[in-house]
């Protein structure tokens, strides 16, 4: 009887183990089902490289899912089928060594496949490489910092920072950004999910990628190379806009800074600090490019590469301690006084 | 059981090892100085266990660290240090030495061998091998940077130039990092020599080549393999020691070198290395599954054949660590080529093991259990690296939580589980005595569920746009609930491991005695006492097949009848 209650436990346990095993690769596509709009998903593409990835991808897991099925259910089919029972008899059973046309067999099915994959994929990748850049496309130049994006318009004399605007691609007006990445000190990787892949940013190595984003919206990327203590934090955003709505951004980035009066206070704490070595703002005399050009500074929603938002109290946080915000970025605490950083901050809000 | 006294053409000697008891210091002597491959062997093995103790302790950290979204628990430069130091650990001081050793125990026995080809230069690499990995530990107390920028290598394993250059990487801990590579990856060049002088010149009589078990086949071509991939990397190691330290300019992109040079270097080393790691548990797992099935491994030739091609094609797939680097459309379609095809001979080695346990009548004990899920967990792992080798879809992959939830699926779902497999099938062998059957489900099941919750979500918070090497991340993202399932099963997989080390103190003390051969088992180890006497063999086997075991036990049925 003893010996029955223990089996029976056996095999329950085993039972909810076997339960918990399954239960584990449901549990995460349910914790997928209510995901944020900000979930930088490669299912959810918005870009045209995007969609040709994500097509590719569902065509390349109806492949390996499938092999799966077969494989898999041949695999659990012996181990549950060929298992030794317990009224078995004690003897071999028969050997086999092996079969050339069985193993023919299952040499060519998967060289088959492999033409089939083969072929797709290198399709898709000279048809998202050597896309030929149209003449009125966007061009911007992202350059890597630690641990911060910058992002230069040649044509259109625009310089910002870690929030990149482009316009938007509909079927009459078609209009792809092509960007040229560069990094002003150790690898990075642009990757923004939604409108394509990856690509690194190597010192001494520019290479090019492109976007066509079909949506507006914002969408949410980050540094995807190891750069360092602060790679967590360099985040990355892209505001796809209306034609009208970038042309409006395109027209206040081009305005040099806005001069306040008011806050002249909080413009001498700037130029006459070291935060002009770092920091450029355009028609002043600060013309730093080590860190973030802060012309249009205000009009931005974050700071510090995302990893706070753009608000008085989170600036003037950022300004008196930065480690306090991004631990080891290479802004300093300048000591200055919480009068000194008060200015500061009403300067830098002025900013638009 | 089987017969206590198998004879071996009426060669072997049976009689039991008895010794006296040795003051403990006159012990501990005698491991420090012993050249005998067994107790390297477990020298080397123990060594394994201890660092995978202390790199799975970084791991452990590092998902507290993530299980909730903006955590304090570690700081930046800490987690930095911990999943450098954790990967470096995993691959350097515990893949490779527990494998070698588990090689440096069995070839010899294997093969019919007294010892291994070179016995001192083995002790010699075992030594070398251990001092490295002191060394690179020493980074902790030796490798001092700037305040607050911690003082162990804090840069990946895979350690991107420039980052690692003197401007970006103050301090001595690269130095450490590449001094402690350069130092046990010579300690891996002596033994890998070794087990290939020992495979091609000390077999027993009637071992050709095609009747090496296949376990023993496998180490000859990962040890080839290594021979050819340990180099590059030494080359590279140099090189950063040059520029750190003598002015050099190799990976200082801003004094014309080039940062790339270091990823092809690294990846050169770095992809055949994971074939290195595999392979030996593809002979691990041919070893198990046939007996546990009671039959021979389906295809022998086949599955040599399928071994050796798998080396070399993995000698030309490095850069599909690196389609994002900006390779020509042309480049990247090459590699993906070659990376597809490893998928073929792959294939075939899944296809012959299950043709294996098709018609045998498999006995589920601790080992057979660890084997058959590494079958289901490698082929979703080679199944995610066919994924991962769709150049596009890598553009996504590459560097996210995808890429690491399918190389843990190899190194953990494959790699680990094969060498606990190994464990609980060699330990009768090593110690005469059997680790606990209870014990051992108890290990394997809580093993699988972690593991199934940690690396199966890994891939989908991966496709969720989670970058791999980040300390923390932003709670709008939507991958917070993920991230606590995986730490979760991280801890039952702690939990798992401290009741494996747990059945491995008891049993050591109060398992039952094995015998000489507790699985009924076919190779020559099992013809030997249980621990096996010095020099193992009192005059030299001769057999007649793969399975000289299987002949004697069914001399009306022997293998020679039918081996081609």
């Amino acid at each position: 009887m003893k010996s029955l209650i223990r089996e029976h436990g056996a095999r329950a346990l085993r039972l909810i183990f076997l339960l918990v095993l399954l239960a584990a690769p449901l549990a995460a596509p349910s914790a997928w089902a209510d995901l944020p709009q900000q979930t930088p998903s490669t299912f959810a593409p918005a870009s045209t490289p995007a969609f040709s990835i994500f097509g590719l991808s569902v065509f390349a897991l109806a492949i390996t899912g499938g092999i799966f099925v077969v494989v898999g259910g041949l695999l659990a089919y012996a181990v549950v089928r060929f298992r030794e029972r317990a009224n078995d008899d004690t003897s071999e059973p028969p050997q086999i060594y092996g079969s050339l046309q069985v193993e023919l067999a299952w040499t060519v099915i998967p060289i088959l496949i492999v033409v089939v994959l083969f072929l797709t994929t290198a399709r898709i990748i000279f048809a998202i490489q050597d896309a030929p850049q149209p003449k009125d496309a966007l061009d911007v130049t992202v350059i890597g910092h630690q641990f911060w994006w910058e992002f230069r318009y040649p044509k259109l004399g625009i310089v910002t920072a870690n929030e990149l605007h482009v316009p938007v691609s509909t079927p009459q007006t078609p209009q792809p950004t092509f960007l040229h990445l560069l990094s002003a000190d150790v690898d990075h990787s642009f990757w923004v999910p939604q409108l394509a892949g990856k690509t690194d940013l190597i010192p001494n190595h520019p290479n090019e990628t492109w976007i066509e984003p079909t949506h507006t919206g914002l969408y949410y990327g980050q540094c995807a190379q190891f750069c360092g203590v602060q790679h967590a934090n360099m985040l990355l955003r892209v505001y796809v806009e209306t034609p009208a709505q970038f042309a409006a951004w395109v027209k206040s980035q081009q305005q040099p800074a806005v001069e306040d009066p008011q806050v002249a206070a909080g413009r001498e704490v700037f130029e006459t600090h070291a935060c002009a070595n770092c920091h450029a703002v355009q028609g002043t005399g600060a013309v730093g490019t080590f860190g973030p050009d802060l012309t249009h500074l205000a009009s931005r929603d974050t700071i510090a590469a995302g990893a706070a938002n753009n608000t008085p109290q989170e600036l003037f946080n950022w300004i008196k301690d930065p480690d306090s915000i991004k631990p080891g970025c290479l802004m300093p605490s300048m000591q200055l006084s919480e009068n000194d950083i008060h200015e500061l901050v009403a300067y830098l809000e002025t900013l638009h | 059981m089987a017969d206590q006294s198998i004879p071996i053409g009426g060669s072997l000697d049976v009689t039991p090892q008895v010794r006296e008891r040795l003051p403990l210091l006159d012990r501990l002597h005698e491991w420090v100085v012993t050249v005998d491959h067994k107790r390297l062997g477990i020298l080397y093995v123990l060594y394994a266990l201890f660092f995978m103790a202390v790199a799975g302790a970084e791991a452990l950290s590092m998902r507290v660290q993530l299980a909730v979204p903006n955590n304090h628990f570690l700081q930046p430069e800490l987690y930095d240090q911990f999943f450098t130091m954790h990967g470096t650990t995993m691959v350097f001081l515990v893949g490779m030495p527990i494998l070698f050793g588990i090689a440096n125990y069995l070839v010899p026995l294997m093969i019919g061998a007294r010892d291994m080809a070179f016995p001192r230069l083995n002790a010699f690499s075992f030594w070398l091998t251990a001092f490295g990995g002191i060394l690179l530990y020493w980074s902790y107390i030796g490798g001092f940077g700037l305040y607050g920028m911690g003082n162990a290598p804090d840069v990946g394993w895979f350690a991107y130039a420039p980052l690692t250059t003197k401007p970006f990487s103050i301090g001595s801990s690269i130095d450490y990092w590449a001094l402690a590579l350069i130092v046990s990856g010579f300690g891996t060049l002596g033994t890998a020599i070794n087990i290939v002088a020992t495979t091609l010149s000390m077999r027993c009589k009637g071992m050709t080549l095609l009747r090496m078990p296949l376990f023993v086949w496998l180490m000859l071509v990962v040890s080839a393999l290594t021979l050819i991939t340990i180099t590059p990397l030494t080359a590279a190691q140099v090189m950063l020691l040059l520029d750190r330290n003598l002015g050099a300019h190799f990976f200082d992109a801003q004094a014309g070198g080039s940062a790339l040079l270091w990823i092809h270097f690294f990846w050169i080393f770095g992809h055949p290395e994971v074939y290195v790691l595999v392979l030996p548990v593809f002979g691990i797992a041919s070893e198990i599954i046939p007996v546990f099935s009671r039959k021979a491994i389906f295809g022998y030739p086949a599955m040599v054949a399928a071994s050796v091609g798998i080396a070399f094609v993995s000698l030309g797939v490095w850069a599909h660590h690196m389609f994002t680097v900006g390779m020509t459309s042309v480049g990247n379609t090459f590699f993906v080529l070659s990376t597809m095809l490893v998928g073929i001979p792959t294939g075939i080695k899944i296809f012959n093991w299950v043709a294996t346990i098709w018609g045998g009548k498999v006995r589920f004990q601790t080992p057979m259990l660890f084997c058959v899920a590494f079958l289901f967990q490698f082929l979703i792992a080679g199944l995610t690296g066919i994924m991962l080798s769709v150049a596009p879809w890598d553009w996504q992959l590459h560097n996210s939580y995808f890429v690491i939830a399918h190389f843990h699926y190899v190194l953990v779902g494959a790699i680990v589980f094969n060498i606990f497999a190994a464990v609980y099938y060699w330990f009768p062998k090593v110690t005469g005595r059997m680790l606990s059957e209870t014990l051992g489900k108890w290990h394997f099941w809580l093993f699988l569920i972690g593991f199934h919750l940690t690396f199966d979500t890994m891939h989908f918070v991966g496709l969720l746009g989670m970058p791999r090497s980040i300390y923390t991340y932003q709670a709008d993202r939507g991958w917070g609930h993920l991230n606590f399932i995986i730490t979760v099963g991280a801890f039952i997989q702690g939990i798992a491991v401290l009741i494996f080390f747990w059945n491995v103190i008891v049993s050591l003390r109060k398992g039952k005695e094995a015998g000489n051969d507790p699985w009924d088992a076919w190779t020559l180890e099992w013809a030997t006492p249980s621990p096996p006497p010095a020099y193992n063999f009192a005059s030299d086997p001769v057999v007649h097949s793969r399975r000289p075991l299987w002949d004697i036990k069914h001399p009306d049925d022997p293998d020679w009848k039918y081996e081609s």
